[in-house]
């Protein structure tokens, strides 16, 4: 068996859980998994396929396999999707870890911030890269797509 | 039991991963030249290991989330759970197996045969 987290220290020697609050945020935290873990395996499902098992793989990804999707709004919404689902869901679930495994609450603090600013970086990073996105950047000679008028 | 600890560890590592790739896919705001130089690292064979590595833990954490899904919402959900294991455990094979045929087939035969 394995024991539960933080049921066996010096520093909390019972799992103390905090008053009950009123707000609902973490049953909403809770569907949000179980509805988010569904959409994203037929995103990363379909994302894995396309990418690595179509054609020739993983040796046809370089710039211009990526110029080509995101030329489409398609792929586009489709990596937005992906991208927002699996950060909230990763950040959360993330988030359940740091509750159960750090004992005192400035280390619980701490982490989470670090969590939450790289969580916020990264989905505004990836957002500005799907939309700011150009596929016939001025002055690149290699890996073009083929619609990019030649130089 | 054990389920629940392979969810938490596979969930972790795609994580980090995911932070990772939004990272090298940002690359192609840089410019193509080095989007390419560094996707072209994930083709050696030895990534390819690594990525068939990502996968197995993907598909897990899919199906194990489905079964703690249908553990959640379904009557007869905690009865059958360890069922729903064996269930996911076979279906991750069953996946995994031509999978792992296609994608390290790419990754050694263009790496040994070259292109």
């Amino acid at each position: 068996m394995i024991a539960s987290p933080r049921s066996n220290s010096a520093q909390s020697p019972q799992y103390k859980r905090n008053k009950a609050s009123h707000s609902s945020f973490e049953m909403f935290a809770w569907l949000f998994m179980r509805l988010s873990g569904v959409v994203l395996i037929v995103l990363i499902f379909g994302h894995l396929f396309v990418n690595l098992l179509v054609g020739e793989g993983i040796h046809a990804i370089d710039f211009g396999f990526v110029a080509g999707k995101w030329s489409s709004p398609f792929w586009q919404v489709w990596d937005l999707a992906m991208l927002w689902l699996a950060m909230l869901h990763g950040t959360n679930g993330v988030r359940t870890i740091i509750n159960d495994y750090a004992e005192r609450n400035g280390t619980r603090m701490t982490l989470k911030t670090v969590l939450y600013v790289a969580a916020g970086v990264i989905i505004v990073l990836g957002t500005l890269v799907i939309f700011t996105f150009d596929p016939c950047p001025a002055g690149a000679v290699i890996d073009l797509p083929s619609f990019c008028p030649v130089p | 039991m054990w389920s629940w600890v392979g969810h938490r560890i596979t969930g972790v590592v795609i994580f980090v991963f995911l932070l990772v790739h939004v990272l090298d896919t940002s690359l192609v705001r840089v410019s193509p030249e080095a989007y390419t130089a560094v996707i072209g690292a994930y083709k050696n064979p030895i990534m390819g290991l690594g990525e068939a590595a990502l996968v197995a833990a993907i598909v897990f954490h899919a199906f194990n989330g489905l079964r703690i899904i249908a553990i959640d919402f379904w009557k007869k959900g905690p009865k059958y759970q360890r069922q729903m294991l064996w269930t996911v455990l076979i279906a991750w094979v069953v996946v995994m197996i031509p999978f792992l045929i296609r994608h390290l087939t790419i990754v050694f035969s263009n790496f040994f045969g070259g292109h």
